[in-house]
């Protein structure tokens, strides 16, 4: 039996790359669904997107950040019975030619959660030093908290099967979920692997953290981490 | 020397009714406000026990001394202080619960009609379709 992949695709204000990402996810995954969550954006991104006819579109009345959006995607996926989920940004940060690299070890039954890593292999885009730092400190406190190395705790690009699915649905941080989420999933005892990918830098639209909200970023994701760690069940 | 004068003069049972009627105004004030739904049962609580305990030690004025005495405060107006603040911050501590409460819940609303939204406009596409198809017959 064919197993059901939905790619989840959270956008934010991202008019200039939605189209470009969901025409090349849609010619390489003719087979997989592909879903946009549209975060409250306030440009042409839900327009552009419904337009295209090749996508699903969940539209956020509100911006609720990325946790919300993808959390909404793993609820969709619930829902609708899909297998498999895949989150795959819409800044066209992530190579869609990569996706069946994150999709095996959950096809082969060797994993529960797949990331995507900049940092096995290390080569295309490796972010700036600054951001290397604090990806470095996740590192460290995660491996601590989980017992498991995650080189790139703030991956974007990841996969799920269907029991992460179904837990990910009711349990997912809202804001900078990332690291957070590979914490909760440890946890849980979810098998997580990681794969080495490319990144590119973004091709448009604004990231997420800035400037002085990286300050605000490190503290606040670091607080949570812990908090999750010492919160039972 | 004419500054001790004033002082003298000044009726210090004065501020006792001055502060026993605020109690008594801020109570009924709350209670007014609960009454017209202007706040829930349930957050009014905490505002009730402040204006309690604001008319408590109105009326006893001897037990801010007791108290004070007792917390180790040599300057007994600072123990009337940290009662107010340890309210304040109560009260405070109350907001932010319920804050995150609305936040969790307003997300789960945006969310929940984001995917019936969805199904709507799904079902709505299946009947338009199976109404063009029976015209065509």
């Amino acid at each position: 039996m064919n197993k059901k992949i939905l790619v989840i695709i959270p956008a934010y204000n991202e008019e200039s790359n939605i189209l470009k990402v969901i025409t090349q996810l849609k010619e390489h995954l003719p087979d997989a669904n592909l879903l946009v969550v549209n975060d409250g954006s306030t440009d042409n991104t839900l327009k552009i997107a419904k337009d295209s006819n090749l996508a699903y579109i969940i539209n956020l009345k509100q911006n609720l950040g990325i946790g919300g959006a993808v959390q909404t995607g793993f609820k969709f996926a619930l829902k609708y019975n899909y297998d498999i989920a895949l989150q795959f940004d819409g800044d066209g940060q992530h190579n869609y030619m990569e996706i069946s690299k994150l999709t095996s070890p959950i096809l082969g039954n060797k994993a529960d959660v797949v990331i995507g890593s900049r940092f096995l292999d290390k080569n295309g885009f490796q972010s700036t030093f600054t951001r290397r730092i604090g990806i470095k400190i996740f590192e460290i406190i995660n491996s601590i908290i989980i017992r498991q190395k995650i080189s790139d705790n703030t991956s974007g690009f990841r996969a799920y099967n269907r029991s992460a699915i179904e837990f990910l649905a009711s349990n997912y941080p809202q804001d900078y979920p990332e690291p957070e989420a590979i914490i909760l999933l440890g946890k849980r005892k979810f098998k997580i692997v990681e794969v080495a990918v490319n990144m590119h830098e973004r091709s448009g639209g604004q990231s997420s953290i800035a400037g002085l909200q990286s300050a605000y970023y490190m503290i606040k994701v670091i607080l949570s981490i812990l908090i999750t760690s010492i919160r039972r069940g | 020397m004419e500054n001790h004068s004033i002082l003298t003069n000044v009726n210090i049972n004065l501020i006792q009714y001055y502060s026993i009627a605020f109690s008594i105004f801020f109570l009924l004030f709350i209670i007014e406000l609960v009454r017209r739904k202007k706040i829930r049962e349930e957050y009014s609580i905490i505002w009730i026990i402040i204006g309690f305990v604001f008319l408590f030690f109105s009326i006893f004025r001897n037990a801010l001394n007791i108290l004070a005495s007792n917390l180790g405060i040599a300057y007994v107006p600072m123990a009337l202080l940290l009662i107010l603040i340890v309210g304040v911050f109560l009260i405070l501590v109350q907001f932010s619960t319920v804050i995150s409460k609305l936040t969790e819940q307003n997300k789960k609303i945006i969310q929940d009609n984001a995917l019936l939204q969805f199904e709507i406009d799904e079902l709505k596409k299946e009947f338009d379709k199976s109404k063009t198809t029976k015209v065509n017959k």
